[in-house]
């Protein structure tokens, strides 16, 4: 179920086009954040509201990385290897990562706490190499920066919580 | 909240014209921004007529930060005067180009001088609706943004009769959810408008078919923030900070393998040798330079011997690179150039939005094969079929995109070529057999 | 019109219209410029980047689809780098193409194929893992292979533009982009599958034709599709006396690259195996098998008994509105002169004989309207009808004019029908209520009460904004007939511009069975049957007297069997017990039931006769569309133990000892040609496979009865027996959706 905030939301966001479809990304983002992927009543709910056929949001779906209609982890560790942190070391923090939750690209770890990305240049270059959990930055990582993160958010969340 | 650090590391080289408030406490909000010369830009341009504001910007010589460097002024200058339609500015916050991290702190550390720039544009073609494409990923910033725009309205920069001007002006942002190509304009166009992001055939320019078939601008975020400070300070002041026909200051990020990297305001044409000697504190921990990507990944490499060019667009130009969106990377002697290759190759595979023929089949084609030959699997006739490949691409896609790919493969294929026949001769990576490559390996290739 | 660009391709100049694509102009000095994206009438795409061009003063290689000619322009389509450009295009589209052509549905007629063998780029570089995804069945009759699909997009497009259904997207991104349909894993639509015609590959192929041959095994014949009353041409591949297929290979008709799911895949019923293929006769209250000497014989000999003791008016014959105009017109003429009476009709669907009527009045022949009418029309006044559904093709074009030109569409119907999307008004009303609306609207009468969704105020926007059109295109259904359609041409004879009108009758041949003379009161060419010059005229032709009074109509007809007045009935091509309500007990009052069909209809079950009949697909003839054009059917096919209609009736008339001297369909036609007013079309036009339009001039005699017009509402999946026979048309889940759905 949409919240109510979410659908308030939605009505403040389509009134700042003139065109009711420019807000479908946004839209799904949104109702991404709330319920952790874009669920099949969102996508009902946005078309409809939008005036557009359900399968012009699929199409958008796909299209952005950022969407995706599966769950996943409640922290996505998404991390860059593209060319500023591959040449400090981004494939190796991927690897620690990987090695450490058990999990490849892409992958969720079974109690449902993280999830596992190879990502795209995130804006970071500087602070190479980095990585967003869900919208959080962290920048210049090492493989001990990792560990003390993933174990702190392990005990903010723990497994039995989710 | 995790932090971003501050990646302002500060040089004396700098020269603070869009960086002049960075540092002031609490600037983002409105009352201490307008303490320090805050929305006197739009004071300025609301006395001109919009002629004279679009004329002040083409004599600043100001050139697009997004990465084509077309001269700002010019372009809204297509925009047609009289227009049964609306007409939209549209602000570009993609900033998706690989080293490139620069719009993020205008964002962050001005937003209001970024919505001054926006103001100002609208006014000078007469458009009364502007928006923010961000990436979805600078959530924080979009927050930081949309605070700031409540202000400016609150205010009275925002809205109706815009300091008792008579213009009107509504912005808005809108989120981006993950694709690097909407960052060309006008799949950035396609993507406001809801559709995927797909570029348009141009002609026509969004100039005058942009937004919902309206006469649109759309402008870089550091372009656009420049803005205000070449209507307080006039155009001509602004030319002269730069080269000729290159004016102003630009944001450089620094990245790679670099002592101190960071983002620095410098002016146009600064030395490449001299950011990386004088700026970035030369080339980490005491190694020789290979080469540098100048303006984030699209553009062709410059070898060490290159890098006395002056960084402007035109002198970038000149030696067959580009400028690009100041995104500089510093590639040191120990990295594997075959590697470097594949990891480019493998964004733009993922991120062609899979529009046309040669960019789609070309990308997932070259990232395959550089995989194979990184991987041990090379043949000699790959090198010629890569370079083969990347000239069909060239110069034959929809939009740029294939172009971006294209250019830095062709120039490391070109300049590296005696790394790929190490690689063939020896049946490896010659850099991970000396164990020279720190910590960088070629992890799971997925592409999806 | 503007001046004409002048430029030059490949050293040829030529001259075009101003906005012309380039790709166009180099077609006009048969210079090819390959393209996979493109497609004339579907938006621009660049996509496919095929059509590279090098022109001069120009930087890079430019698409010649997406170039707009300017003068002077001076461009090379054969330079080396425009070759090298080509054969990379087809190189790269190979690396992910499965180089399955061997078994590929497409092999032969793929557009790909066909580039590489001409472009080049055979031999490959690609040795990487190619990009698998197993084949999808997106539904019965249309399924998706990735690998194969080249993107070109016009599945998407001509689903989306054309049929503004919308059914396709596109899913993921990059190398991974696919077409995706609108519901999760399968596709929800009209089933027209435009799709399928339309790839350039074997990405998108027919369920019903997949893996089933290779296309040079067939034998293809164009002719008309036998369903509804657009008259598409359809071109029928056949095999070993099987159809196999059906499509538009050469976009010759007045359809273009159009057919609905009817047109494609409902031709099927030709290979049914429920078809009749033996004569039967009722022998004690059973139907059994017999030879067709001896089911022609029995019914020539018990008409004769009833015409000797009941004279001719005893009889009466219902004809079909799918049958030939050549076998329509042999009908009449069996019936007003071997039997001697008018008690002949069909199944009227819609009222062309008023609008002959008014428009011969109106001295205005010259206004009937065509379907290419429909595609250049500015404004189109829609009334009464579903095109989407009960004329597909009209839909299609009216989708063109709207999107191609911005052609104003105005709407009266009940319903809430799909065209709806593309009305700039649109006026609902209530049941029955549109010919009073058309009545208010011409000025004829007031505006009853409570006819009309949005009440007078609505009814006044429509009729003002109405008042603006020029060159209007009237197309009305059912429910205007007789008085209304006079009315209806008087208004539109008085608006600007030349307004033109057309009826929209079901099915393939309604038009020509009106045309034909197969109503009561009524000859060939809509003059009354009691009028002396005009029966002289085919008397003298047929050498024997016809009835100088009108007959009985359908209705007449069902009393008089009921009263015992009426002892044999011979129906050709109907089924009266389903479309008139004829009972089994009404049936079982006749002496003599004789029926021709393809299958057993209700009718066919009480029948004393029943005689296997021809297909359209085994049969030549012509027969005429719902707007007066005359269209060429061939014989593609034999079907064992089955004879057209005209040979049945030339051997009865034989057994009645009448001597006809048609050999063949032709010789009807060019009686037809001679003496039908309105009907003296140019043959070699019919034979190059154009739709030849008619302009019937007559007075004939007023309708008798409203209710003898009614459409059978046919959904896009039905058309009567015919479909009920059609595995592709129930196969499709659409088919059980209710009338009116939208897709
Ligand atoms: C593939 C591609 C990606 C691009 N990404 C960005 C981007 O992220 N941010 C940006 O400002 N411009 C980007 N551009 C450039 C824009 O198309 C456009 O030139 C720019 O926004 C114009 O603004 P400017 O004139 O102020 O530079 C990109 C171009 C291409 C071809
Ligand atoms: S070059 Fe072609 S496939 Fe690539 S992003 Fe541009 S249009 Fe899309
Ligand atoms: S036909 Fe021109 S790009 Fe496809």
């Amino acid at each position: 179920m949409l919240s109510d905030a979410l659908k308030q939301k939605f009505d403040a966001v389509i009134a700042r086009y003139p065109v009711k479809r420019s807000a479908i990304v946004p839209l799904l983002m949104f109702a991404q954040d709330e319920a952790g992927h874009v669920t099949e009543e969102a996508i009902q709910e946005i078309a409809q509201r939008v005036g557009v056929r359900p399968i012009e949001v699929i199409e958008d779906i796909g299209y952005y990385s950022m969407l995706h209609r599966r769950p996943i982890g409640r922290y996505n560790l998404q991390v860059c290897t593209n060319i500023s942190c591959m040449l400090r070391g981004g494939g190796a923090i991927f690897e620690h990562c990987s090695k450490k939750l058990g999990i490849g690209h892409k992958q969720t770890t079974p109690d449902g706490t993280f999830s596992l990305e190879e990502v795209e240049c995130l804006g970071a270059c500087c602070g190479a190499p980095a990585m967003q959990v869900n919208y959080d930055y962290y920048e210049n990582l090492t493989p001990e920066t990792i560990d003390a993160l993933i174990d702190g958010l392990r005990k903010k969340n723990p497994a039995s919580e989710t | 909240m995790a932090h971003y650090e501050n990646p302002m590391r500060g040089s004396s080289l700098e020269v603070k014209v869009l960086t002049e408030r960075f540092g002031i406490p609490n600037v983002e909000k409105l009352d201490v921004f307008v303490q320090h010369n805050g929305y006197e830009g739009l004071r300025k341009a609301l006395t001109m007529t919009p002629d004279a504001v679009i004329a002040e910007v083409k004599k600043s010589a100001l050139r697009g930060r997004g990465g084509a460097g077309f001269n700002a002024g010019m372009k809204w200058g297509f925009v047609p005067r009289q227009s049964p339609k609306p007409k939209y500015v549209v602000c570009n916050a993609d900033e998706s180009e690989p080293g490139t991290c620069k719009d993020r702190v205008l964002i962050e550390y001005d937003p209001h001088q970024l919505i001054e720039g926006n103001i100002i544009a609208g006014y000078a073609i007469g458009s009364h609706q502007g928006y923010i494409y961000i990436r979805g990923e600078y959530r924080y910033l979009m927050e930081i943004l949309d605070r700031a725009i409540g202000e400016a309205y609150a205010a009275g920069f925002l809205g109706k009769n815009i300091l008792g001007s008579g213009f009107d002006f509504d912005l808005a942002t809108h989120t981006g959810a993950g694709a690097y190509e909407c960052g060309e304009e006008t799949a950035l166009l396609n993507s406001l408008e809801g559709l995927r992001g797909y570029p348009r055939v141009k002609p026509p320019f969004p100039a005058v078919v942009g937004l919902y078939g309206c006469p649109t601008i759309i402008n870089n975020v550091e372009t656009l923030s420049s803005v205000p400070s070449i209507l307080r300070n006039g155009g001509d002041w602004y030319a002269k900070i730069g080269t000729p026909n290159n004016g102003g200051t630009r944001l450089f990020a620094l990245s790679g393998h670099i002592e101190r990297p960071g983002i620095y305001e410098l002016p146009m044409g600064i030395p490449l040798r001299r950011i990386l000697e004088e700026v970035g504190g030369g080339v980490w921990k005491g190694k020789k330079l290979k080469c540098v990507i100048p303006g984030g990944s699209s553009c062709p490499v410059l070898t060490a011997s290159e890098i006395d060019v002056p960084m402007d667009f035109d002198s970038l130009s000149k030696i067959g690179s580009m400028l690009g969106s100041g995104g500089v990377v510093f590639i040191d002697e120990d990295t594997c150039m075959v590697k470097a290759a594949w990891r480019i190759m493998k964004f733009y595979a993922h991120e062609s939005c899979g529009w046309c023929i040669p960019c789609r089949e070309g990308t997932a084609w070259l990232k395959a094969l550089l995989e194979r030959f990184h991987g041990n699997g090379g043949m000699a006739e790959d090198i010629d079929t890569a370079l083969d490949v990347s000239y069909n691409m060239l110069g034959k896609t929809l939009c740029p995109l294939g172009d971006a790919a294209a250019m830095p493969t062709i120039s490391i294929l070109k300049k590296f070529r005696h790394e790929f026949e190490e690689h063939l001769k020896l049946g490896s990576c010659p850099f991970e057999a000396r164990g020279s490559e720190s910590g960088v390996r070629v992890s799971a290739g997925v592409a999806i | 019109m503007a001046d004409p660009i002048t430029l030059t391709i490949d050293g040829k100049p030529v001259s075009v219209a101003a906005g012309t694509l380039l790709i166009d102009a180099a077609k006009q000095v048969s210079v090819e410029v390959p393209s996979f994206c493109y497609y004339p009438g579907l938006s621009l795409q660049g996509a496919c980047r095929m059509c590279l061009v090098s022109i001069e003063k120009m930087p890079k290689l430019q698409t010649a689809c997406t170039t707009v000619v300017t003068n002077g322009m001076v461009v090379h389509t054969e330079t080396p780098e425009v070759k090298n450009a080509r054969k990379s295009m087809l190189e790269m589209l190979l690396t992910n193409h499965p180089l399955d052509c061997p078994v590929c549905d497409k092999g032969g007629e793929c557009e790909l194929q066909d580039a590489v063998f001409r472009y080049g780029a055979a031999e490959t570089r690609f040795l990487e893992t190619k990009i698998h995804e197993d084949e999808k069945k997106f539904s019965n009759l249309v399924y998706y292979d990735r690998p194969r699909c080249i993107l070109c997009y016009r599945c998407i497009r001509v689903c989306d533009e054309g049929m503004d259904v919308n059914a396709y997207g596109i899913g993921f991104r990059a190398a991974h982009s696919e077409i995706i349909p609108n519901r999760g894993e399968h596709l929800e639509c009209e089933e027209c599958g435009m799709c399928i015609d339309i790839c350039p590959v074997g990405a998108l192929t027919s369920g019903t034709y997949r893996y089933k041959t290779r296309p040079w095994e067939l034998t293809y014949t164009g002719t008309i599709c036998n369903h509804c009353g657009d008259g598409c041409k359809t071109t029928l591949s056949v095999r070993n006396h099987e159809v196999i297929r059906a499509n538009n290979r050469d976009h010759s008709g007045i359809n273009g690259e159009f057919l609905c799911v009817k047109g494609r895949f409902g031709w099927d019923f030709v290979n049914n195996p429920q078809r009749l293929t033996l004569p039967r006769i009722r022998r004690n209250g059973k139907q059994e098998e017999s030879s067709w000497e001896e089911a022609l014989s029995l019914t020539a000999d018990k008409l004769k008994s009833i015409l000797a003791a009941h004279g001719p008016d005893s009889v009466a014959v219902v004809g079909s509105n799918r049958t030939t105009n050549e076998e329509n017109y042999l009908l009449q003429r069996f019936s007003r002169t071997v039997l001697g009476t008018n008690n002949i009709d069909h199944h009227r669907t819609a009222d062309f004989s008023s609008l002959v009527g008014a428009l011969t009045a109106a001295k205005a022949t010259d206004r009937y309207a065509t379907m290419e009418n429909i595609v250049g029309a500015k404004h189109i006044f829609l009334i009464g009808n579903d095109p989407t559904h009960q004329h597909p093709l009209v839909a299609y074009q009216i989708r063109q004019a709207v999107r191609q030109h911005g052609a104003q569409l105005y709407v009266i119907s009940q319903g809430d029908i799909k065209l709806r999307r593309q009305a700039a008004r649109y006026l609902q009303v209530q049941l029955g209520g549109e010919a009073a609306v058309v009545s208010a609207l011409v000025g004829a009468s007031a505006l009853p009460n409570n006819l009309i969704a949005g009440g007078s105020e609505a009814f006044g926007a429509f009729a003002e904004s109405l008042k603006s059109a020029v060159d209007l295109v009237i197309l009305f259904g059912d429910a205007i007939r007789g008085d209304e359609v006079r009315t209806m041409v008087r208004w539109g004879l008085s608006m600007p511009g030349e307004t033109r009108f057309a009826p929209l009758g079901d099915y393939a041949n309604s038009r020509g069975a009106a045309d034909m003379g197969m109503l009561p009161g009524n000859l060939p060419g809509y003059a009354p049957v009691t009028d002396e010059s005009a029966r002289r005229k085919f008397e003298s032709a047929w050498g024997q007297a016809t009835p100088i009074s009108s007959g009985l109509h359908i209705k007449a007809v069902a009393e008089g069997i009921e009263a015992g007045r009426i002892k044999a009935l011979l129906v050709f091509g109907s089924n009266p017990a389903r479309t008139f309500g004829l009972s089994k007990s009404t049936l079982a009052k006749l002496e003599l039931l004789f029926v021709a069909e393809l299958f057993s209809t209700e009718t066919a079950e009480c029948a004393d006769v029943v005689v296997p009949a021809t297909s359209f697909a085994e049969k030549s003839g012509t027969f005429t569309n719902t707007f007066g054009q005359v269209q060429a059917l061939k014989k593609t096919m034999r079907k064992a133990g089955t004879k057209s209609d005209l040979e049945i009736l030339l051997a009865l008339a034989r057994l009645l000892g009448h001597k006809w001297s048609y050999q063949s369909a032709d010789d009807v036609l060019r009686e037809i040609i001679a003496l039908v007013p309105g009907y003296a079309i140019a043959l070699p036009n019919l034979l190059i496979g154009r739709a030849v339009a008619t302009r019937p001039e007559g007075t004939p005699p007023p309708l008798e009865k409203p209710d003898l017009i009614f459409s059978s509402r046919d959904n896009l999946f039905g058309s009567g027996t015919l479909s009920r026979y059609s595995w592709a048309l129930n196969s499709v889940d659409e088919a059980r959706k209710p009338y009116g759905h939208e897709f």
